[in-house]
């Protein structure tokens, strides 16, 4: 490896590949493509070596298999990718903004002293000059940001850049631990999923989703008399169910579900980019929100710039009436 | 158990954002303040610990934006110390200039735990959270979703994964935490509650060093989102609207 190469922390989900790889790699690669240098991508894990032909995007692969990376816990992550970060020294490295990536960045960037930005969505890369646009304020602002300090991190939003899963030579690269890897002070134990029992939104064709603009518990049955005039189920963003009105099972993004419905009706969802994450798929995307400006119009499909509370009764009578006629 | 939980303020997104002269960042001179979300669940994370298992809550927060009423509505909550970082820039610190001035402050508590909110959404260079557990020398997790003692010297944390699921950690004590949502939803403390704490409630003051900027990182400009013009505006009452609903809802076969 050398100072010109980029680097790709791959991520496993479910002993899987997890997507946000793959979009890694095709910003990975875009920028190589640009500026020169290899893409490299690290694989760490219990057992890995066997996922490592699924990266094909990158030139080189270089797996690192512990048992202490069986699950993950930060302290032994931190360890081995600061070690490969200092044996392999890219020029930019990135990870995703996931329950992973936000763990690691920040604490390795601490470790070498390389800056971190965050929220990224787009990079680009002139010798030793990193121009990196990110979103903050939940999407409601950008910002251009100038990176003359390499090696630079860069934490990637998912849905930034097109998966790629070939393109590069894919060399893979079996590097041993030394020494069992110390477990750390923090222990992964088990992963805990849902209970089967509820309604799984990600095979409804109809959503109706609601956000922080629903104001109240009580309100979350007008969402539900809309989502019954109309066939479907309710789902939500995530401030809805940190408030306990709606299950885990229901919440659409980043932390939740990824759905993909024939029709997605939002209502009073900004559309911060950790919800989109999980419905921008959706065949038909319609928001209501009374913020011209909510992100949630940059992909919607129809938007109305109403009170969802005013709208959403008047919605569920015609519905009504027109089963009715 | 002691519990320190770090407290911050954020502009208020339901407030319309303006950049400053230097079109740089934000123009706080327009901004409301709240607190940032993520901090209001590690508080309420702690109280909720507290209740469990006894021990004491310290919150510490920059003196920056409205702290003072969301420190008197800690108070109200249960909250039995409260520190304030003095602090006189014009802008919230970056997470690395952040960590420094939290980190003394915290450690002269000597807490068994501290809980942050994992992000906030003014960060841009890094996330405070981590920062701060490196600042503190302590081992971090962060996404967390519920924490729950487990014996002595050690707390479960729930840890967020797609699809709605978790993975359970077991932390040994201490450590920093950053939390994504408590185990419960933040309770709401009546007003009567905050004013009996606005006169009663005694704030300590500490200073802690403001950190360096982060090297080799500068904000060129800051902008609003180019809107894509995707979305089609359907205007008119809300009777032509929910009209035109439907019939788009009919055109693309969601209803027959």
């Amino acid at each position: 490896m050398s100072a010109r190469d980029i680097a790709v922390l791959a991520e496993l989900h479910q002993e899987k590949i997890a997507p946000i790889t793959y979009e890694l790699l095709g910003c990975a690669r875009a920028l190589a493509e640009a500026a020169g240098g290899d893409v490299v991508a690290f694989l760490l894990g219990g057992h890995v070596e066997a996922l490592a032909g699924q990266l094909a995007a990158a030139d080189r692969i270089i797996t690192v298999e512990d048992p202490a990376l069986a699950g993950f816990s930060p302290e032994p992550y931190l360890n081995v990718l600061e070690n490969l970060l200092q044996t392999e020294t890219p020029r930019v490295v990135l990870l995703g903004s996931t329950t992973i990536g936000l763990d690691l960045a920040s604490l390795v960037g601490a470790r070498i002293q390389a800056p971190v930005v965050t929220g990224c969505t787009r990079l680009q890369l002139a010798g030793e000059q990193l121009t990196v646009l990110s979103h903050l304020y939940a999407g409601k602002m950008c910002a251009e940001v100038e990176v003359t300090r390499l090696p630079a991190i860069c934490v990637m939003l998912p849905g930034s850049y097109r998966e790629r899963k070939e393109g590069g030579r894919g060399q893979v690269e079996v590097r041993p631990c030394e020494a069992p890897l110390p477990a750390g002070a923090v222990t992964f134990e088990k992963m805990i999923f849902p209970e089967a029992g509820d309604i799984d939104i990600t095979q409804q064709d109809i959503l109706v989703a609601v956000g922080r603009g629903i104001k109240q518990q009580e309100n979350i049955e007008l969402a539900e008399e809309l989502a019954e005039a109309l066939g479907g189920a309710v789902c939500a963003s995530r401030p809805v169910v940190d408030q306990g009105w709606l299950p885990t099972t229901r919440q659409v993004g980043k932390s939740g579900m990824t759905v993909k419905p024939k029709c997605y009706l939002a209502l009073g969802i900004s559309g911060a980019p950790e919800h989109q994450e999980g419905m921008k798929n959706s065949h038909l995307i319609v928001a209501i929100n009374s913020d011209p400006k909510a992100p949630i119009y940059d992909i919607a499909h129809y938007g109305a710039v109403v009170d969802l509370m005013d709208l959403a009764p008047v919605l569920t009578e015609k519905l009504k009436a027109r089963k009715n006629v | 158990m002691k519990i320190s939980v770090v407290i911050r303020q954020v502009p208020d997104l339901i407030e319309p954002l303006t950049i400053n002269s230097t079109g740089t960042w934000i123009d706080y001179e327009e901004a409301m303040f709240l607190v940032n979300e993520y901090d209001d669940h590690a508080l309420e994370q702690a109280l909720l610990l507290k209740e469990a298992h006894g021990g004491t809550v310290t919150a510490v927060a920059l003196d920056f934006g409205d702290v003072e009423e969301t420190l008197y509505a800690a108070a109200a909550k249960g909250v039995d110390r409260i520190i304030k970082i003095p602090y006189t820039g014009e802008k919230s610190p970056s997470p690395l200039e952040a960590a420094p001035l939290f980190a003394p402050v915290i450690a002269s508590t000597s807490p068994d735990l501290v809980l942050v909110g994992v992000q906030s959404y003014e960060e841009l260079q890094g996330t405070f959270a981590p920062y701060l557990a490196h600042a503190l020398k302590l081992p971090y997790a962060g996404l967390i979703q519920g924490v729950e003692a487990a014996g002595e010297g050690f707390v479960r944390a729930y840890k967020e994964f797609p699809g709605a699921a978790k993975a359970l950690l077991r932390v040994q004590l201490p450590a920093v935490l950053g939390i994504l949502s408590a185990s419960k939803p933040p309770r709401y403390v009546p007003i009567s509650r905050v004013r009996a704490a606005m006169k009663e409630a005694h704030f300590e003051e500490q200073e802690g060093p403001l950190g360096e900027p982060a090297p080799g990182i500068h904000v060129k400009r800051l902008f609003y989102p180019e809107v894509s013009g995707r979305a089609e505006i359907l205007e008119g009452s809300e009777e032509d609207i929910a009209a035109k609903i439907i019939q788009i809802f009919e055109e693309k076969g969601v209803i027959s």
